[in-house]
């Protein structure tokens, strides 16, 4: 692989893929089994500064940029893509939330802990009727003294009960589906928060996706994240840097998928011939190499498009739906690659499997993406022709 | 205290090695470089060291090697140490563990030094010759192989034991030495992302034999690599097939005779 990459870039690289392969394989392994949170990974990650790569130094991070977070979560992705999820909400949620929206009590109060992963950051905006349609966020947040008062549920929360600071979205007027939402950073032990329902998924296994309840939940109002009113805006501007956070783990997964088929087509005899030396295999193989190629310079460039502040929606997008896509084609083929062995738990092909679905799923459906860029391209058009 | 760390620049441990057409060296191209692994474990030594003692105290790396070395020893900076440095000569390419040890202990000398850490060995050409040489050059005890390290409280003196067939070797060695590390001595850390962006700012001084003072390039080792040759390829595998197993042997031993002459 060779991206014009700084010596930094190449140096950040390499401790990820050492830290992947030798720390946190053997873990992975073992948490995607059982289905268990493993705690002590973060606090390793912490140390390496990977829980605040993004996080000014000031407030205890690192102060690199996205395209360093992207180097990161494709290595960490390659090996365990819970664990990448779980870092991607963290980083490019959370820490970003509260690093460009949150006043300088909050950013000195929670980047600190989250840079160094004493919390894990979450990130609650799903409920039962808003997926897609995050203009349909039911939650309410009433005004009462110096508090807000929060009621409602969120589903599907990622790290939601593992996390010490969650970013919550809730609606501050009922009656102004745009400027009506606002988001408040919330603490697990604020009175009346409480984690529901604990999903059992069919891959990601050692990340939890868990439901939040809020009942008359106690927020203090210095928790309030950028104005009231503020919330769509905060949704809207963190989907490019999740979007491109999944897009990472997304090329992960592929190249994992791909490097397991090639390993074992190199050494699967059928015919008196490895199963490589069929051309048949040989073109899933052209097929999968070109796309992940192309994934990962999409992610490259919105990275970058990201870092030196300019518009990128339209390109995480691109990204995103690329990438998610190449993550499933190409676990479909690696496995089937695989022949039989490929369906069994022996294999990781066989997790690899399933955590590559969920990249079509989150952080806006393969269909919202597609949205979004033809949105665009049509706006682009339209911008282009004489008056 | 001051303390010195040798690292090499080595092909990567899976990489597969093919010899260039002319028997000159090693095929480079598409090969992947990291730190001689052995120098990792010199590397954590030497950080553990200086946290010890405190004060003062520094870690320096010493790397003989091309420009391309700059990348390894900026990664040895992010691990954690002070400063470097990085003698690049195209006089030197190829050079023999004389050569190596007379330019490093000239570098040495002018740093000044208290201990040395470096590999056992250097996973590349396998001589584990430079510490030795470079010991005898500065005059200067050495322990080979260990895997372990203790620094007295005074700092002064070292405690180490070695593995060796059956058991463990102790040693104590008067200080400055040099001390060539295996593994098992240490679990060498990861290059932090903190540790990265600090690295940024410190220095990697680079040095020419000029620089150092020599004319030409250090010469005095008794042996020289004259060529490089590939392994011979394993030859085909021979099945002897007969109706009668007696006459498979007699085929066989007249085969071992005859063609293979090992009999
Ligand atoms: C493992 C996991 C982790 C998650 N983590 C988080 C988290 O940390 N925080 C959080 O807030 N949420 C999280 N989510 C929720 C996730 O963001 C939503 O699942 C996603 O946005 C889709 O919403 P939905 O599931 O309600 O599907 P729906 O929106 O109901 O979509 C159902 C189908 O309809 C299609 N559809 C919807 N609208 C349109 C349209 N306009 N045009 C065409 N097709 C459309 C969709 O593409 C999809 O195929 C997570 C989900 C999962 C599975
Ligand atoms: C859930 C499950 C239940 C099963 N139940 C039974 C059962 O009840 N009884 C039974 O006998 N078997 C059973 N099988 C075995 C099943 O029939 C085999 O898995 C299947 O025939 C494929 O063989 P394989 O797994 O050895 O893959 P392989 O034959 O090793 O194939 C590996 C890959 O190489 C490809 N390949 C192989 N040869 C060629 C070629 N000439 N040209 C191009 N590509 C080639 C294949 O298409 C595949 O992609 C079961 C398997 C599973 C997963």
């Amino acid at each position: 692989m060779n991206y014009p990459l700084s010596e930094e870039e190449r140096i950040i690289q390499k401790t990820a893929r050492d830290f992947a392969t030798k720390d946190l394989a053997p873990v992975a392994e073992a948490a995607n089994k059982e289905g268990t949170f493993p705690d002590e990974v973060y606090t390793k990650l912490g140390e390496l500064g990977f829980m605040g790569i993004t996080v000014p130094e000031e407030y205890g991070g690192v102060g690199l940029n996205n395209f360093s977070l992207v180097l990161v979560l494709e290595e960490i992705s390659r090996v365990c893509a819970s664990t990448a999820v779980t870092m991607s909400v963290h980083n490019s949620l959370t820490n970003w939330a509260i690093k460009t929206y949150g006043s300088e009590d909050l950013k000195k109060r929670y980047l600190p802990r989250l840079a160094t992963a004493e919390i894990l950051g979450a990130y609650a905006l799903t409920e039962p009727s808003a997926g897609s349609d995050v203009s349909s966020v039911r939650m309410s947040a009433v005004k009462k003294g110096n508090e807000y008062i929060l009621n409602g549920t969120k589903i599907f929360i990622s790290t939601g009960n593992k996390a010490g600071a969650v970013i919550v979205f809730a609606r501050t007027n009922p009656d102004d589906r745009k400027h009506g939402l606002s988001a408040f950073v919330v603490e697990p032990d604020f009175p009346g928060f409480s984690v529901g329902k604990i999903e059992k998924k069919m891959g990601l296994k050692a990340s939890t996706t868990v439901e939040l309840v809020f009942e008359d939940c106690r927020v203090p109002e210095e928790n309030l994240l950028g104005e009231e009113g503020a919330g769509m805006k905060i949704a809207l501007a963190g989907l490019d840097g999740g979007r491109i956070g999944i897009a990472a783990q997304s090329v992960g997964i592929a190249q994992a998928a791909m490097d397991e088929a090639v390993k074992f087509s190199r050494e699967r005899i059928q015919f008196n011939k490895r199963i490589i030396d069929f051309q048949s295999t040989r073109w899933k193989i052209a097929d999968m190499a070109t796309a992940i190629e192309a994934a990962r310079l999409l992610i490259y460039r919105v990275a970058k498009l990201r870092d030196e502040g300019q518009p990128c929606s339209k390109e995480a997008s691109m990204a995103k739906l690329f990438a998610s896509r190449t993550a499933n084609r190409t676990a479909y083929d690696a496995l089937q690659i695989h022949g039989g062995v490929g369906y069994t738990e022996e294999f990781l092909i066989e997790r690899l499997y399933r955590d590559a679905r969920v990249t079509e799923i989150y952080e806006g459906t393969s269909e919202i993406q597609r949205l979004v860029i033809s949105k665009r391209v049509i706006e682009e058009y339209e911008k282009s022709m004489p008056e | 205290m001051k303390i010195i760390t040798l690292l090499k620049r080595v092909p990567d441990t899976e990489a597969r090695i093919l010899i260039n057409q002319e028997g000159t060296g090693i095929r480079e191209d598409g090969l992947k470089y990291v730190i001689n692994p052995y120098d990792e474990y010199a590397i954590e030594e030497g950080l553990k060291v200086r946290e010890k003692v405190g004060g003062d105290s520094k870690v320096t790396v010493v790397t003989m090697g091309p420009e391309e070395a700059t990348e390894l020893i900026r990664t040895a900076l992010a691990m954690g140490a002070d400063d470097a440095v990085h003698i690049v000569d195209p006089l030197l390419e190829n050079a023999g563990p004389f050569t190596s040890a007379a330019v490093l202990a000239k570098v040495i000398e002018e740093e000044g030094f208290d201990i040395i850490f470096c590999g056992k060995q250097a996973i590349d050409d396998d001589m584990a010759q430079v510490q030795t040489i470079l010991a005898e050059m500065l005059d200067i005890p050495q322990v080979n192989v260990a895997t372990e390290f203790e620094l007295s409280d005074d700092g002064k003196k070292a405690v180490l034991s070695r593995r060796i067939e059956g058991g463990d070797e102790k040693y104590e060695t008067a200080l400055p030495a040099i001390i060539s590390c295996e593994k098992g001595l240490n679990e060498p850390r990861y290059a932090s992302l903190p540790g990265i962006m600090k690295a940024k700012k410190k220095e990697i001084r680079k040095k020419t034999l000029a620089d150092l003072g020599f004319e030409t390039k250090p010469q005095g080792g008794r042996a020289e690599i004259v060529r490089w040759l590939p392994l011979p390829k394993s030859g085909e595998c021979k099945i002897v097939e007969a109706e009668e197993l007696q006459d498979a042997v007699k085929e066989l031993v007249r085969l071992l005779r005859e063609e293979s002459k090992v009999l």
